[in-house]
């Protein structure tokens, strides 16, 4: 299963990434990015794929990746 | 503070000097890379910086990656920034040559070239002296550098190492790729506690057998005890018979911190309990790096965490939101309910913050951070509900 992996060194919550996958990610009180079934890295459901790679392609911190198969 | 010496091959059988090393110790045997790692694993020898991570996993990991562009590199990690802890020091005072004889056994098992030792201030001049003493005696095959560390609470975590010794920054990195795959300037690297590779050196000369019959490990004994120290014990000590060691409590603690400020309170009722993984399992917590730490008498349990709490917020890397924004709030909020100030939601509010910065980090700060406050909101929760209807156990005052 493909899963979501955040660099929290990278991370600066600047949102794009909970705008775009809601399903999945939901901002924190300080506006960053919290799995929305709170797991550290949450496993992306193959009908989601498409926003998830969106999501990681339009993070401006390059912190969202894709991990797995 | 005094290191006491009791039975036991890492310090018992200690020496500074490279001659009378060789006399306690004898020769250190060659074995091949997939021997030793075998006998490793048999032996159960797992990680005393802190994690607890079995050390022949590593090993494997880093000798898979060994046909890569960059060969291996290996790490001896004595930074030990656990404010409690003065283990790996004590080792390396008193036995540098069977950490340096482990650190060659490693860098053999994961085919390295190189190989680093990151140590305290203080320990790097005597352990240069005896990295020149090895070399002259043409002792080691692999070259060994010595840097110094720098003195702070996350120096020693892996990636923190990793980076400084590729010239960066003394803080944790992204584990995306795991620095057994890429490290040390890009290199797979095997970054082991000192401890451990001095225990390595043991598993080596005496086997899996020897090991698991006569295992011990290093406890670092502080606070209200008659003689705070470094102590040599037997795998799975009873914890009292490990306070009794250093002369035992001044007082009956109400509760005993165990594994250090990332570690867990094992309550009065529970001191027997073994110093083991599986023995420390129901409380939380491990021996991680072997840091016991007893609550003085008429010591507010809540207030003694609080203030822990207060010293990991400030100790952070500074860059992870979650846990640069949620540990300072923890600790403001433990430090309200040690204030004994009435509101209700305080204990609500400890839990809701602790679930938020958990997991949500670079490192294991703000678990371990966690950790500590969870156990002390189970183990004094008594404490808990007198504080919030302003009195305390202990006999603090507001």
């Amino acid at each position: 299963m493909t899963r979501l992996h955040v660099d929290w060194t990278a991370c600066q919550g600047r949102g794009h990434c909970t705008e775009l996958l809601p399903e999945l990610l939901a901002p924190d009180e300080w506006g960053y990015p919290r799995s929305t079934d709170d797991t550290k890295e949450p496993a992306v459901p193959v009908a989601l794929l498409p926003h998830a790679r969106r999501a990681v392609r339009h993070c401006p911190r390059l912190a969202l990746h894709l991990v797995g198969p | 503070m005094t290191a006491v010496l009791t039975a036991g091959r890492l310090l018992g059988a200690g020496h500074p000097d490279l001659r009378g090393h060789d006399t306690a110790h004898g020769p250190l045997p060659r074995l091949p890379h997939d021997v030793l790692i075998g006998v490793v694993r048999d032996a159960g020898l797992t990680g005393h910086g802190g994690a607890g991570f079995p050390t022949h996993v590593k090993l494997a990991a880093v000798r898979g990656h060994a046909g890569g562009r960059r060969p291996p590199v290996v790490v001896g990690n004595g930074a030990e920034g656990e404010p409690g802890s003065a283990k790996d020091r004590t080792l390396l005072a008193r036995a540098p040559h069977l950490v340096l004889d482990g650190l060659q056994l490693a860098a053999a098992a994961v085919g390295a070239a190189k190989a680093h030792l990151y140590v305290r201030p203080a320990s790097a001049g005597p352990l240069a002296r005896a990295v020149r003493e090895r070399r002259a005696a043409g002792r080691d095959p692999v070259p060994v550098v010595v840097h110094q560390a720098q003195e702070a609470f996350l120096s020693g975590e892996e990636s923190a190492v990793v980076s400084v010794l590729s010239g960066g920054r003394a803080v944790p990195r992204d584990k995306l790729r795991r620095v057994t795959e890429s490290g040390v300037g890009g290199a797979p690297t095997l970054v082991q506690n000192v401890e451990t590779l001095a225990q390595l050196a043991l598993v080596a000369r005496h086997g899996a057998d020897w090991f698991r019959r006569s295992r011990t490990f290093l406890a670092t004994v502080t606070g209200p005890v008659g003689r705070p120290g470094v102590y040599e014990v037997p795998h799975g000590v009873a914890l009292t018979a490990l306070l009794a060691a250093a002369g035992g409590p001044v007082a009956a603690p109400r509760a005993v911190l165990v594994g250090g400020f990332h570690g867990a309170w094992v309550p009065a009722a529970a001191v027997d309990v073994p110093m083991s993984r599986e023995g420390l399992a129901p409380y939380g917590a491990s021996p991680g790096a072997g840091v016991v730490i007893p609550l003085a008498a008429g010591e507010c349990g809540l207030a003694r965490t609080a203030r822990i709490v207060g010293y990991l917020a400030g100790a952070g890397a500074k860059q992870c939101g979650p846990c640069l924004n949620g540990l300072p709030r923890l600790a403001a909020t433990m430090a309200a309910l040690a204030r004994m100030e009435g509101d209700p939601s305080l204990p609500a509010g400890v839990a809701r913050l602790a679930a938020l910065v958990r997991g949500r980090g670079a490192c294991g700060h703000p678990d371990g951070t966690v950790r500590l406050i969870r156990s002390a909101m189970t183990v004094f929760a008594d404490d808990v509900t007198a504080h919030l209807h302003g009195s305390c156990l202990d006999g603090a005052r507001p």
